[in-house]
């Protein structure tokens, strides 16, 4: 019971992150087809300034989790997908250390060096989780020893890539809300004419990876067998929609937030299908990793919950003071100091 | 030779050793900031806030480069050490995912608005939040420390179905030893932060500048440095002698003894062969001075490497060199903070003095590394001490995927390193802002 509730609580919190950091990494993505002049390039990094920091330990509080209830997983999955994993460090680190150095000098190729940073260092890791995600949907060739038979190029195939392109293309969609949310005038003009041409290719992409995902993937197994689960997915189409509607409406941020709702149900989406499994082997299925036989003892299971169910509503409660404190985007006025961009 | 298992050890050695290369400084640096803001937000004395607005803007870059270093070593128990993962995941994953939680998120989320809510907040709500993140640095050094601690000393488990399972995290998360490195890491760093601060204020005092803003900044540092460097020759101590009832190999090898014995001598210069299983010179022999300080009596047995097979005793060479550094330049600083003090009024007079605390601004920064250095080099061939070998510990993975990343790690890492230390020499050679600047954007 124990690890059925961890199971999904891991499954949260990977959904709280693509839907927090995937509007810093989607706006990353899109930053060179919407700025044009330093000024507008100051206003997409201070739309992201206060919050990417806080975003990305979601990404960290995921890992340990996986770490901390699923042991096993985590070990097996991050030494399988080590060069991709150091790939996206690598560009994490990058993106995150644009955020602290491209203000500090003045110079018009320190700041284009660092906007490369931001730029690649944002589409890689949108890129490199939702192929890491779409070869988790479909299995990892693991041995019975949790021993990944493989290479970068087994990861690399057509349904991986469209799961990569599929992430790249919902955060690019939700780093543009995000960005009509946090400016005016031309750029905000910019920014949902973006939004809109995205959101066409991101529904013909989601549709084509449903389907992909039913040859491909055991995924849909749960929901026959369950079939009131077809409500996530519904739930994810619906609220694609409803973004589209609300972009329509000039209501960025319902428009935002739908968006989110999108992420979050096609994070679920993928959860459901892989239950009970956290790692399915493509090689045989006995040599899955299960909740059953990869998570932590019962004890710590316990204690774990008693910390998430403590301390998370308490980060959730000063993420989203923060969210009210900078909801009109920060001013230019307000850049006096160093921090400011 | 060039196995996964000595690239993934030479891997995780230049990721850790280039993280703590900034985490301290943000432990340290962060309280003196709150410190100082909350000054202003009392008396209303502008120095303070530009103090808090200077120190502010180098904490902030030094605090992003702790950042993203840090997130590598998450990744790399996972990547490289899978099979210690597996192992500990139950207790040390946890601790790691109670960090996470409690620190990270209130560290990141409150720096962001400390920086970017200079407008949006009153004063004291602003000090505030850089008190929440001087606490939350803090607290995640505890747990992290803690998690260390049980792989020096696992405590509160249980073997079960081939890996560690958690017994009792009360005794895991209370052990003396663990509380032990805490103190010990802590006040190392904040000895760090108070040289750095007053190296750079002797540098701005030499030149005559900014007088009044340097000399409170510098008296700030001095004592930071002064309390702890005292502070952690009586922790040290007691650190020692925890590590001779709980790692006798390393202890051992911090003071390359070779055999058992009671009434163990502690010798002032000695230089070990590992080879030969002895020392080559020996000189300054205090009889009975290490059974005293390890065990608090001078009849005391202390274990001697030979009592332990070869391929269970750490390096000693390294262990010992590191730890003579760190003790040596540990009193050290206790005489700089100390001469330093009794000359704080007369510091402009004292040029010789500013100049050498300039030039001191490594050598925390040595004595932290080299600290280190004794805990994990002193801890092997273990990596969960004598519970599971470091060899036994490593992923399941190709030699070329760990030559490639660590080649990466060497040049984006140096990289990294050459614009933090540019770009932090060059603001603190700047100085502060004018005060006209600094009082407009309050």
């Amino acid at each position: 019971m124990l690890g059925i509730i961890w199971f999904f609580l891991w499954g949260v919190l990977w959904a709280v992150y693509f839907m927090l950091d995937g509007a810093d990494l989607g706006l990353g993505t899109v930053m060179p087809a919407l700025a044009r002049t330093d000024s507008e390039r100051r206003t997409i990094y201070r739309a992201m300034g206060p919050f990417w920091d806080g975003n990305e330990v979601w990404l960290i509080t995921a890992g340990g989790v996986t770490f901390a209830a699923f042991p096993t997983t985590y070990a097996v999955l991050f030494s399988s997908l080590y060069t991709p994993l150091m790939l996206l460090l690598f560009a994490l680190i990058f993106r995150g250390v644009t955020f602290a150095f491209r203000n500090k000098l003045e110079h018009a190729s320190w700041r284009a060096l660092w906007d490369l940073c931001l730029i690649l260092g944002s589409f890689l890791p949108a890129l490199l989780l939702g192929v890491a995600f779409a070869n988790l949907f479909k299995g990892l060739p693991i041995d019975g020893d949790g021993i990944f038979q493989g290479n970068l190029l087994t990861l690399l195939n057509p349904y991986g890539l469209a799961g990569g392109l599929l992430f790249v293309l919902m955060f690019a969609l939700h780093g543009s809300l995000w960005l009509t949310t946090k400016s005016e005038g031309e750029l905000q003009e910019r920014a949902a004419a973006m939004a809109r041409k995205i959101w066409s290719l991101l529904v013909l992409l989601a549709v084509i990876f449903l389907l992909a995902t039913l040859r491909v993937t055991h995924l849909y197994d749960n929901y026959l067998k369950w079939p009131v689960l077809f409500l996530i997915p519904l739930v994810a189409l619906v609220a694609l929609f409803a973004t589209r509607v609300f972009l329509a409406l000039r209501s960025w941020w319902q428009a935002w937030l739908a968006s989110s709702l999108t992420i979050v149900s096609l994070t679920f989406f993928g959860v459901m299908g892989l239950y009970p499994n956290l790692i399915p082997s493509s090689l045989d299925p006995k040599f899955s990793l299960t909740i059953a036989n990869s998570s932590s003892s019962p004890l710590t299971l316990k204690i774990m919950l008693g910390v998430a169910l403590t301390f998370v509503p308490i980060v959730i409660a000063y993420q989203v003071w923060v969210h009210f404190l900078f909801k009109e985007g920060l001013r230019e006025e307000e850049t006096g100091y160093e921090e400011g961009y | 030779m060039l196995d996964a298992l000595f690239l993934s050890r030479l891997q995780f050695a230049v990721a850790t050793f280039f993280h703590f290369i900034f985490v301290p400084l943000t432990l340290g640096l962060s309280i003196l900031i709150a410190i100082m803001e909350t000054v202003y937000v009392r008396t209303g004395e502008e120095v303070y806030l530009r103090m808090a607005k200077f120190w502010g803007r180098i904490f902030l870059i030094n605090f992003a480069v702790g950042v993203v270093t840090g997130i590598t070593l998450e990744f790399q128990f996972g990547t490289n050490w899978a099979r210690y993962s597996r192992y500990v995941g139950d207790i040390f994953g946890s601790i790691l995912a109670i960090e996470a939680t409690l620190a990270f998120f209130l560290e990141s989320t409150f720096l962001a608005v400390w920086a970017f809510g200079w407008k949006r907040l009153t004063p004291k709500a602003h000090a505030a939040c850089i008190w929440l993140v001087a606490l939350a640095s803090n607290l995640s050094a505890l747990w992290i420390l803690i998690a260390n601690a049980w792989m020096q000393h696992p405590v509160g488990y249980v073997l079960r179905g081939g890996r560690a399972e958690l017994t009792d995290f009360w005794a895991v998360i209370t052990q003396g030893f663990a509380w032990q490195i805490f103190f010990h890491t802590l006040s190392g760093a904040y000895i760090l932060t108070g040289f750095f601060v007053m190296g750079v204020s002797a540098y701005h005092l030499l030149r005559r500048q900014h007088l009044e803003f340097f000399t409170k900044s510098f008296r700030l540092g001095l004592t930071l440095a002064l309390i702890f460097s005292l502070a952690e020759v009586v922790q040290g101590h007691l650190h020692g002698s925890a590590v001779a009832r709980i790692q006798p190999t390393k202890l051992a090898a911090m003071e390359a003894l070779w055999d058992t014995q009671k009434r163990a001598p502690q010798i002032l210069f000695l230089l070990p062969d590992e080879k030969n299983e002895r020392n080559l010179v020996e000189f300054g022999r205090l009889p009975g001075a290490l059974s005293l300080l390890a065990f608090h009596d001078p009849e005391a047995e202390v274990k001697g490497l030979k009592d332990f097979p070869p391929e269970e005793r750490p390096p000693v060479l390294l262990t010992f060199l590191a730890f003579r550094l760190m003790v040596g330049l540990g009193f050290l600083f206790v005489f700089l903070t100390g001469f330093t003090w009794c000359r704080r009024k007369r510091l402009l007079e004292s040029p010789g003095l500013l100049k050498v605390l300039v030039w001191s601004i490594p050598l925390p920064y040595i004595a932290l590394q080299a600290g280190w250095m004794v805990t994990e080099v002193g801890r092997q061939p273990w990596i969960v001490y004598g519970l599971m070998k470091t060899k036994d510990a490593v992923s399941p993975i190709a030699v070329s995927q760990v030559g490639i990343t660590l080649a990466a790690f060497l040049l984006v890492y140096g990289a990294l390193g050459a614009v933090a230390f540019y770009l932090i020499r060059r603001f603190v050679l700047q100085g502060p802002e004018p005060e006209a600047s600094a009082a407009g954007e309050v």
